[in-house]
């Protein structure tokens, strides 16, 4: 059987820590998972401009740290992604109320925004379509956790010497689209590999993406319960 | 960035089973059940499709140890279908080809793939009563074999029931059946399983002694939801009587009710008013009663004819 990778911490959990470092650093990994999936949501659902979107942003995360928001979620009563986006909506609505550039950050970062990097995807989506937010808040967050979990592996395989295997995923399966996929045989002569070696490490190169999402996800669930019905989303 | 096509290409990566190692390709998903998903695959070694039924990951894979009991239960369930399903070879029992265990520990097995419509989909295409009724004697007929080797079904429903593109009848779930000895031995804590609509009260309650009558109770009412007629809705109406000794107290002697209406002989579920088995009667002998009267219609007429 799959065994789980070493790190399941969870770092909504650490967010509650007696320890300042553990709390800062919790902090820091879920504004890593979650600042673009915020910030593509107050661009859209909120009609901000790319500037005010990352004002709006880097405020939410900073007042988030310095009022301890995260600490007052309770993984009884909702996940944790959807307690963040009510936050989020609620962070809005009262900025937006004060209408206070300086009482929201007043310049100061938190998170590093990369607001060119954010508004190049933001460009290659189609914006006008977006009926449901809650669902688009959703595909947002899959695709940071994909992309974090792709960033895993990369660094998993360089580290042992095994690159060729992340490059057949990167070239396979994120591919952009189906004309950029190369076949099997293409791959194979690409690599001077064979078609069964392809095959074999693409699929070893995909246990070990599912078990880095899982860990990600796992890090962002604040208890097992919260762990397991985020998993058999992802699944079902 | 992940664009929308590779998003979507690894989040259905992340939902399939992982095959590797075993003897199956993936092609496509086929359904959902309660227990698992059935996916179409191709048996590599003998170059065919098969059907791959596949236990729920019942906490999406995470794997935590909170589940470990729920997973270990999920895969002896799955086991104790797949050999329920081996041990009864009828061509209405859909065949059992291999029972195994996937890299990520969750249970599979590949039976054949059925080819052809779910029952309710089947019907709801417009069928002659005849033909309903043709296919639910077969339904009767596999289920009835099963209760001759101690197995009842336990979920019987039109979505249970495939008719394939040759008129086979199949019917499929076995994934809550369970032998006689099995339910004697009590269910304390298991949870109730089955289709609320189909369910035999005795079932529903949890009693201990669900026997073969809850298959009879469910084809009551797949025969209800099959045919019309009062005749056919006394069958049924006795089928799904509320407790088990009223009903059929057997699949035959349903089946056979079935069968005499289809004779056009009187069932044994149905009291006729006097108009109704005069009606039924004269649909039974309708070319020989049609000869004596063109018989008497041709003798009155040489009579009258002789007469002038």
């Amino acid at each position: 059987m799959a065994s789980f990778p070493a790190t399941r911490h969870s770092v909504v959990a650490a967010i509650r820590s007696d320890r300042a470092d553990v709390r800062r650093s919790a902090f820091d990994a879920l504004a890593e998972a979650y600042w673009k999936p915020a910030f593509k949501y107050v661009r859209l659902k909120w009609r901000a401009s790319p500037e005010e979107a990352a004002d709006l942003t880097q405020a939410f995360f900073l007042r988030a740290f310095e009022k301890d928001f995260f600490s007052g979620f309770d993984p009884a009563k909702a996940r944790f992604r959807t307690f963040l986006r009510t936050c989020l909506d609620r962070f809005v609505a009262n900025a937006r109320q004060a209408d206070a550039r300086l009482k929201r950050g007043g310049g100061a970062t938190l998170v590093p925004i990369d607001l060119v990097e954010a508004e190049g995807e933001l460009a290659q989506q189609a914006q006008d379509g977006v009926a449901d937010f809650d669902a688009y808040f959703h595909r947002e967050w899959l695709r940071s956790l994909f992309a974090a979990a792709a960033g895993r592996l990369r660094a998993a395989c360089a580290a042992r010497g095994r690159d060729k295997r992340f490059a057949l995923f990167e070239q396979y399966d994120l591919a952009r689209d189906e004309t950029e996929r190369p076949t099997y045989a293409e791959l194979a002569r690409r690599h001077g590999l064979s078609a069964a070696d392809v095959t074999n490490e693409l699929a070893a190169a995909r246990r070990e993406f599912r078990r880095f999402v899982l860990a990600a996800l796992r890090e962002q669930c604040a208890t097992d319960e919260e762990f397991e019905a985020e998993a058999r989303t992802l699944t079902g | 960035m992940i664009s929308e096509p590779a998003l979507d290409r690894l989040w259905a990566m992340f939902r399939a089973p992982d095959l590797a190692g075993t003897r199956y390709e993936l092609l496509s998903e086929l359904g959902r059940g309660g227990m698992g998903v059935v996916y179409l695959a191709r048996d590599t070694a003998l170059d065919r499709e098969v059907a791959l039924k596949i236990v729920d990951r019942v906490d999406g894979g995470a794997e935590t140890a909170r589940t470990a009991d729920t997973r270990a239960d999920a895969v002896r369930a799955l086991g104790h279908e797949a050999r329920i399903l081996a041990q009864l070879e009828h061509p209405g029992i859909v065949p059992v080809h291999d029972f195994g265990e996937l890299p990520d520990g969750r249970a599979y097995y590949a039976m054949k793939r059925v080819r052809g419509d779910r029952l309710d989909r089947w019907l709801a295409a417009g069928r002659d009563v005849a033909a309903r009724l043709a296919v639910f004697l077969r339904v009767c007929d596999a289920v009835a074999f099963a209760h001759a080797h101690g197995v009842v079904h336990r979920d019987l429903k039109p979505e249970n029931v495939m008719v394939g593109e040759f008129g086979e009848v199949l019917v499929l779930d076995w994934g809550i059946a369970q032998l006689p000895a099995r339910v004697a031995e009590g269910r304390g804590g298991e949870s109730i399983a089955g289709t609320p609509e189909y369910m035999a009260p005795e079932q529903a309650r949890g009693d201990l002694e669900v026997d073969h009558r809850a298959d009879v109770y469910a084809l009551g009412g797949v025969l209800q939801s099959m045919s019309e007629g009062p005749a056919l809705a006394a069958i049924a109406r006795k089928a799904r009587a509320p407790l088990p000794a009223a009903r059929y107290q057997s699949v035959q002697a349903l089946a056979a009710d079935v069968q005499r209406f289809l004779a056009g002989r009187a069932v044994g579920a149905h009291r006729e008013r006097i108009v109704d088995r005069l009606v039924r009667v004269g649909r039974r002998y309708r070319l020989p009663i049609l000869l004596v009267l063109t018989y008497l219609a041709v003798r009155m007429l040489l009579l009258w004819l002789a007469r002038i």
